[in-house]
């Protein structure tokens, strides 16, 4: 039998939801090997549409164009391109993960895993949208499980995380909303259809305002400073796995807005709005920075080293060169795989030591030896070191840059220098220095963690040293953005 | 059409008339009111199953009364809300079991009522329905006579019914004495002719107190002052019913009396209920937060839901209207769903403070699942049925290029998401004060209708081409779309 195969790999986590609803409610065991096999079955079938990938055509490939409310001309519109590609990878990878990671949850087991696998869909349906209504039903979709896994499996501020989140996040979807209709609205035939509606010329004026419309929904998710106040909250609060997901998938769901609607629908409004997107990446670069900097607490040092790193992405994407927002793509898959280490990283850690606070760490390099390697490893992917994924894409986004803001690329700079200081700042206070003789006894990581942190160091290796590879996918798609963006093809 | 010929068209209507009174009669020889219950239910069906399919050119009884698409609409939604609010009922014990047959009587007079409502084309008509719907309501909310509140309730909202009604009919006599009809088409064709100042007065005067009148019976703001008090203090059922029915109705009555009366003056109008409909959501939404009583919450959700369907009439053209009637559609699934779901909980908890709702999860599962969708429903949150109703609104203001009611619904979703998520959260994140007692027992007639009504959410969000194809068919009734 033939299965659509991005239908199934959107469909197949919410057969796995129903699963886990019907099954026993005390069967732990049961209900958290139905999430690791579903989980594992969207991984593979993400594999198998990387290699069924042509790389060299820009346009959508494995589309399903099926009719869903004629009236509002809906259609249930799925495709996949050099854009959705690393961040589809990403998402399957880091889902699969942070599955894993889940095993350590013990209390109500079976809500946990429904509702992970239903922000499974979510997101895989995000980025696999074509239809702007979908998109917008996936993007809400991602909201309710997410609000209700901080909330129930989080830490002691919870409640107060996980209704802020949701708050925030709503508040800006209910105004992307309204930019989604009145593209709508504005063009000829009225549709959703993100292609369609890129090939519709609106006037300046309009393409503003809807920019701006947009620009809130995706801003907050980003997030871009000063609409960050929620991240920090939500990822100390979030259980480990879900962290990893929030800064891994949910922070890039903002900047593929901007990548997959807003450049290639308001094209002028992009180039309108480009400078000020630029200063905003360098606030968030150099805020980030300084922040994470100032954190005693390991979980929200790399929560705010995300606003930083993801500032990155939003200076490639001011850019409008291909090399810029090449870049910011990678940039995306790269933090994807270094943030998502660091937090496993950190949850390994709060696992055996009940706290995150960074001073009351020391010498554990020497208590953990394997732990402590793959802590620098990540950490160096994290500060840009060449010959990692991290440099490349940084490196590519300031090259991208360079031309068109040269202020602005260089004042980036600044936020390199702070990631390698609060990173080894960090290394500092945890691997070395004197042991803190309370931890005398931590054992160091186990085999199940390694089998989680091994398929993110390969990909970080293998970014970093030969970036072609990622590159070759991504590229032409970029290239045919650039082109209706009237960028520069360098 | 004349009377005779007419009665063709109302054959359900009939046959509903004679199934009350055979099921008063009933009420003096059947002692278990539960088979009372379930014979209304049957009637309604049956009812519902032999209204005509096809609809005159014509307006029946000499033009006093329409049967069109947008009548059938309106029939439609009034059937539902009472047939689900039937099998409610059976499960409420509140009621003593000697007043039950009567509460089923007064339920089917309302199918009946509010029919008339919906197809009612001129002012005397509208009149009449408009106060016999407010009587039976009077009743029904104080029907748990030996409850104070429900009777501090029922004397309020007969004392803010009957100064609503007089202004009603006040504005009514303008509107008449001006054009010497009282057929609303007749009305707007004398509008459009006379062009002097004076005339232009009387009908806007007439206009505003026409629309002060229905303001208060949907419980526009500033015209809401009675509806909290009183949907908290009604019985449940009937808090659920006077949530729905009447307020939808309310909207027809005011869709026609607009639309074929006063289309000369829609941009009077329209500027009127633009703020009148920001200003409901806003003030509902916002006094809702502060609640800590469930049912009253519910209430001023429901002033606020109002608000949004009030968008549709602000903004001119035929998606403001099919936005109305959609809204309608999925608010009548998810408000009776959410509120026959708290009726359950009530059953099992004695109360509906929200400290009581802690850690319901555990307790009721099934219930906690149920009420949690209505609420993101009504929230607007995808793929439920509110969330159709939301698009459309949404849609229509802004195909008006209504910025103002598109921020002020963006921002009013926000505060809204906040207070269901009150519930919410203490329903799944609140641990229990203490160790509740067993598990809840609910009878067949409420699990039949959170069902009902949690198919419908999910179906309406899902599947909504046939209630939109409906819709659209529904408008057709007004000659200017």
């Amino acid at each position: 039998m033939n299965m659509p195969i991005l239908s199934s790999l959107v469909f197949l986590p919410i057969v796995g939801m129903i699963l886990v609803v019907i099954a026993p409610k005390n069967q732990h065991q049961f209900i958290r090997t139905i999430g690791t096999i579903v989980t594992g079955i969207v991984l593979l079938i993400t594999v198998r549409l990387l290699f069924a990938f042509k790389p060299n055509i820009s346009d959508m490939q494995f589309v399903e164009h099926i009719s869903w409310i004629p009236q509002l001309n809906v259609f249930y519109h799925l495709g996949v391109d050099g854009i959705s590609l690393p961040m589809i990878l990403a998402t399957s990878l880091l889902s699969f993960l942070a599955c894993i990671a889940s095993f350590g949850i013990k209390e109500r087991v079976k809500e946990y895993f429904a509702l992970y696998l239903l922000l499974v869909t979510g997101m895989l349906g995000t980025f696999l949208s074509i239809n702007l209504f979908l998109f917008y039903i996936f993007w809400e979709v991602v909201l309710v499980p997410m609000y209700f896994l901080i909330g129930i499996w989080g830490g002691s501020r919870k409640e107060y995380a996980a209704i802020k989140f949701f708050l925030y996040t709503l508040a800006g979807s209910m105004f992307m909303l309204i930019g989604i209709l009145a593209l709508f609205f504005a063009s000829t035939p009225h549709t959703f259809d993100m292609l369609e509606l890129s090939r519709n010329a609106f006037a300046l004026r309009f393409q503003q305002i809807i920019f701006m419309a947009l620009f809130f929904g995706f801003a907050i998710k980003v997030p871009i400073f000063p609409f960050h106040t929620w991240l920090p909250d939500a990822h100390v609060e979030a259980p480990t796995p879900i962290s990893v997901l929030l800064a891994g998938v949910l922070l890039k769901m903002g900047t593929y807005g901007f990548l997959r609607i807003s450049y290639p629908i308001l094209p002028n409004a992009a180039h309108w709005f480009s400078p000020y997107m630029g200063i905003l990446a360098v606030i968030g670069i150099v805020y980030g920075g300084f922040v994470a900097f100032a954190q005693k607490d390991f979980k929200k040092m790399v929560a705010y080293s995300s606003v930083s790193h993801m500032g990155f992405v939003l200076l490639g994407l001011a850019a409008f060169t291909t090399t810029g927002l090449n870049g910011a793509l990678l940039q995306m898959f790269n933090h994807a795989m270094i943030t998502g280490g660091l937090f496993l990283l950190v949850g390994v850690l709060y696992d055996r030591a009940h706290t995150r606070d960074l001073d009351s760490f020391g010498g554990m390099w020497a208590k953990m030896p394997i732990y402590g390697s793959i802590l620098i490893f990540i950490s160096l992917a994290s500060m840009g070191l060449p010959g990692l994924a991290g440099f490349v894409s940084e490196f590519m986004v300031l090259m991208g840059s360079f031309k068109i803001y040269r202020w602005m690329t260089i004042a980036s700079c600044i936020g390199i220098l702070l990631a390698a200081a609060y990173l080894l700042y960090m290394i500092q206070r945890v691997l070395l220095g004197k042991l803190n003789p309370k931890w005398a006894n931590l054992p160091d990581i186990n085999a199940k963690e390694i089998f989680m942190l091994v398929p993110l160091m390969a990909l970080i290796l293998i970014v970093g040293v030969y970036p072609n590879l990622a590159l070759q996918y991504i590229t032409p798609a970029i290239e045919n953005l650039v082109r209706i963006l009237g960028g520069t093809l360098a | 059409m004349n009377s005779l010929d007419s009665l063709f068209f109302v054959r359900s209507e009939l046959f509903l008339t004679g199934a009350l009174f055979v099921i008063l009669i009933l009420d003096f020889f059947i002692k278990q009111k539960k088979w009372l219950g379930w014979l209304s239910f049957l009637a309604l069906v049956v009812a519902f199953r032999i209204s005509p399919s096809f609809y005159p050119d014509q307006g029946l009884f000499l033009n006093y009364f329409a049967w069109d698409a947008f009548t059938f609409f309106f029939k439609a939604i009034a059937y539902f809300t009472i047939g689900l609010t039937i099998l409610a009922s059976l499960a409420y014990e509140k009621i003593p079991e000697r007043q039950q047959g009567e509460l089923y009587v007064l339920l089917l007079a309302m199918a009946l009522l509010l029919t008339v409502m919906g197809g009612a084309t001129n002012l005397l008509m509208i009149f009449l329905a408009i106060e016999s719907v407010s009587l039976t309501s009077y009743l029904l909310v104080g029907f748990q006579k030996f409850d104070k509140f429900s009777s501090e309730a029922s004397l309020k909202y007969v004392l803010f019914g009957s100064v609503s009604s007089t202004i009603m009919l006040f504005g009514m006599s303008l509107l008449f004495g001006a054009t010497g009809t009282i057929d609303l088409t007749r009305i707007g064709f004398l509008f459009s002719q006379s062009t002097g100042p004076e005339i232009q007065h009387i009908a806007l005067i007439g206009m505003t107190l026409l629309l002060v009148g229905i303001g208060f019976k949907v419980s526009i703001v500033p015209f809401h002052i009675w509806a909290p008090d009183v949907y908290q203090g009604a019985p449940t059922p009937v808090t659920a019913f006077l949530t729905v029915a009447p307020k939808a109705l309310g909207f027809a009555v005011m869709a026609r009396v607009l639309l074929l009366a006063f289309p000369h003056f829609i941009h009077k109008w329209t500027h009127l209920l633009t703020i009148l409909s920001i200003l409901t959501m806003t003030v509902g939404n916002i006094i809702a937060i502060s609640q800590s009583d469930v049912k009253r919450l519910l209430a001023y959700s429901s002033i606020a839901q109002a608000g949004y369907i009030l968008v549709g009439l602000a903004v001119p053209g035929p998606l403001g209207l099919q936005a109305v009637l959609i809204y309608i559609a999925t608010y009548l699934f998810t408000n009776l769903g959410a509120f026959f779901t708290v009726l359950a909980i009530e059953r099992n908890l004695g109360t509906n403070q929200l400290e009581a709702y802690n850690g319901l999860y555990m307790r009721s599962p099934l219930l906690a699942l149920a009420l949690a969708i209505f609420l993101l429903s009504l929230a607007g949150i995808p793929p439920l049925a509110g969330f159709i109703g939301k698009i459309y609104i949404f849609s229509a203001a802004i195909k008006a290029n209504s910025v103002p009611i598109a921020i002020a619904i963006a921002l009013n979703s926000a505060v809204a998401a906040f207070y269901y998520f009150k519930i919410i959260k203490a329903m799944y994140l609140t641990q229990p004060a203490r160790e509740g007692r067993t598990t809840f027992q609910n009878p067949l007639p409420i699990k039949i209708v959170v069902c009902a009504t949690l198919l419908g959410t999910l179906l309406l969000g899902l599947w909504p081409m046939p209630i939109i194809r409906l819709v659209e068919q529904s408008i057709t009734a007004f000659p200017i779309f």
